[in-house]
């Protein structure tokens, strides 16, 4: 039994979520190597190589995956991970664009967004936006896996010490090529790996009144999350969006504010441990999960509860 | 140029699915059925490229039970030019790339779209594994999508924020909510699709076999969440917090 974990990175730093899709690797069992694609990411293979129960890391430093894209990055996961039982990625925008296009290479029906594992052949995954888990089986030669993140509590990142082994294999697909990117740029936490989230849904009515949620955030050190609407309405970016088409995120803490409660927005959400739902219609189905429930103009009740934390 | 569009017959986004008694599956029975929201997006963005002069000619696909027919009409009063219906229920994303795979191999189509995820089984594969096996570069979570001069350039939704990249044609492109907002169809553009060619085909006129490679051993309904209390002031709200909940200090 081995498994191939493919790192979530960018170029620099290990990203958290590698370390919960490693976690999904132990529980499978069996020898787990990390594969780190890139380019002058070598301090990526040592953070790699430091993460606990981790046997090997494979680097594959090259221009050709710079930018993670899927047609270089697909072909070289599909040659390393031949070897493999099971490959692995993070339920990311990173994985999920790559990896179905790595099983189509190797023949195999790839599982998504596994949130369980029952055995090294059998998973559970969320499907019609978590409304029902199914448990799945597969007698494939490979299992092709993307993991969700937030439903394995990540391995510890220190404590190991892997070899590195540099692959020479390039490929250069010639097929896309990198034209350029807007990353957010903030200092509050990242989305998916914050104890407390709070989001704004389209009762903020517009953008600038999201600072209300900044300024909660930034006392508890909290990230900040959004509803779809009010992403479509312009009110803040499209990498803030929470839900069965956004980011999913569990954690400690999750403050909908102005976020009526739609299926889609909680198929993000309702797996956090303690929900608290500020909204001004009673009848919000918001309401029917949360775990402490305000009924209130948020244009009140949100400064008044950055004065009180 | 010739634009694919693939689209898929699923339960409406407004209905709240129940998992069946025996929990084979959910419960379908008298449920409503539509055009996969991301579908009517990639048939929305073939649209508008055909009346920018981009497309030629829009083929739309389906891989699904006869009732798809229904959805690929709705495609058709759309602006699509003609369908394909692969009749086979429950098929996985590897079998339906594949059956497209086949269909892109005749058509020959300068830009395939299809939504990047359906919302029943939300795989997210099917586009991503047709570009692998069509060998065709891929541009998936569109949010915006360029044709211009033998390329095409996508901007892309990912987690940090959006990254655009250029391909060569063909390509293949996934839709996410914010390329488009589909318009509705019209009663004289209904009443023509049903003029418009529909042809039936099955897997086995494409020698792909359906059988499903991974086996769906149960389907149940999760966790249900306690019911919690309603609180009347920001204070108590806070209090439970600190005290009863422990989540902030
Ligand atoms: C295919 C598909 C995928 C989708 N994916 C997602 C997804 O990933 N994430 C997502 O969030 N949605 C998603 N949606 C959209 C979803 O169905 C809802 O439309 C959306 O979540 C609604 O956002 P909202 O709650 O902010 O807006 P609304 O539903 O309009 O709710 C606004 C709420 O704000 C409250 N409010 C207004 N003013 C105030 C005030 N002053 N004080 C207090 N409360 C106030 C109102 O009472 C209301 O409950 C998807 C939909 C589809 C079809």
């Amino acid at each position: 039994m081995s498994v191939l974990v493919y790192a979530e990175h960018d170029n620099a730093n290990l990203k958290a979520a590698t370390l919960n899709v490693v976690a999904a690797a132990q529980k499978i069992g069996g020898e787990i190597t990390i594969l780190v694609a890139g380019a002058g990411c070598g301090a990526v293979a040592q953070q790699a190589a430091k993460v606990a129960g981790i046997a090997k890391v494979l680097v594959a430093d090259n221009a050709a995956y710079a930018h993670q894209l899927a047609e270089n990055v697909s072909a070289l996961v599909a040659e390393v991970g031949k070897g493999y039982k099971h490959i692995l990625a993070a339920a990311t925008t990173t994985g999920k664009n790559f990896l179905p296009r790595t099983a189509a290479l190797l023949d195999v029906q790839m599982i998504s967004e596994i949130s369980g594992v029952v055995n090294a052949t059998t998973f559970q995954r969320p499907i019609y936006a978590g409304n029902a888990i199914a448990t799945v089986e597969s007698t494939q030669a490979i299992n092709v896996l993307t993991v969700r993140g937030t439903a394995f509590d990540p391995a510890a990142a220190e404590g190991g010490s892997a070899a590195i082994e540099n692959l020479s294999v390039a490929k250069d697909a010639g097929l896309s090529s990198f034209v350029g990117e807007e990353i957010a740029k903030n200092d509050r936490p990242e989305l998916t790996a914050a104890k407390i989230v709070i989001s704004g849904g389209r009762g903020m009515q517009n953008g600038d009144n999201f600072s209300l949620l900044y300024k909660v955030a930034d006392k508890l050190g909290a990230a900040v999350g959004a509803s779809r609407a009010a992403v479509d309405a312009g009110f803040v970016p499209n990498d803030m969006q929470v839900g069965q088409t956004g980011k999913i995120v569990a954690p400690e803490l999750y403050v909908a504010v102005g976020i009526s409660g739609a299926i889609q927005h909680l198929a993000g959400m309702k797996d956090s441990k303690v929900i608290v739902a500020i909204n001004k219609d009673e009848e919000a189905p918001i309401f029917q999960v949360a775990d402490y429930g305000l009924v209130a103009d948020l244009f009140q009740a949100v400064p008044e509860l950055e004065k009180l934390i | 140029m010739k634009v694919l569009v693939a689209v898929k017959r699923v339960v409406d986004a407004n209905v709240k699915v129940r998992v069946a008694a025996n929990n084979s599956g959910v419960d379908l029975t008298n449920v409503k059925m539509a055009m996969n929201p991301f579908c009517e997006i990639a048939v929305e963005e073939a649209v508008r490229l055909k009346e920018k002069g981009v497309a030629t000619e829009i083929i739309v696909v389906a891989v699904g039970p006869k009732e798809a027919q229904e959805q690929i009409r709705t495609a058709l009063a759309l602006g699509a030019d003609r369908g394909i219906l692969v009749e086979a229920a429950d098929a996985q994303p590897l079998a339906i790339a594949k059956i497209l795979k086949a269909i892109v191999d005749q058509e020959k189509p300068g830009l395939v779209i299809m939504g990047k995820q359906t919302i029943d089984g939300d795989n997210n594969q099917t586009g991503q594994m047709l570009a692998a096996l069509t060998g065709m570069g891929q541009g998936t979570f569109a949010s915006a999508v360029n044709v211009a001069d033998g390329k095409v350039k996508v901007t892309r939704e990912i987690d940090g924020g959006l990254q655009t990249v250029e391909l060569g044609l063909p390509a293949l492109v996934t839709t996410d909510l914010r390329l488009n907002e589909p318009r509705y169809a019209s009663l004289p553009n209904i009443m023509k699709a049903k003029k418009k060619p529909l042809d039936i085909k099955t897997p086995a006129d494409f020698g792909v076999d359906v059988t499903p490679r991974v086996k769906t051993l149960k389907v149940e309904a999760p966790a249900a969440r306690k019911a919690g209390i309603k609180v009347k002031t920001v204070e108590e709200l806070v209090a439970k917090l600190k005290n009863e909940a422990k989540v902030i200090q």
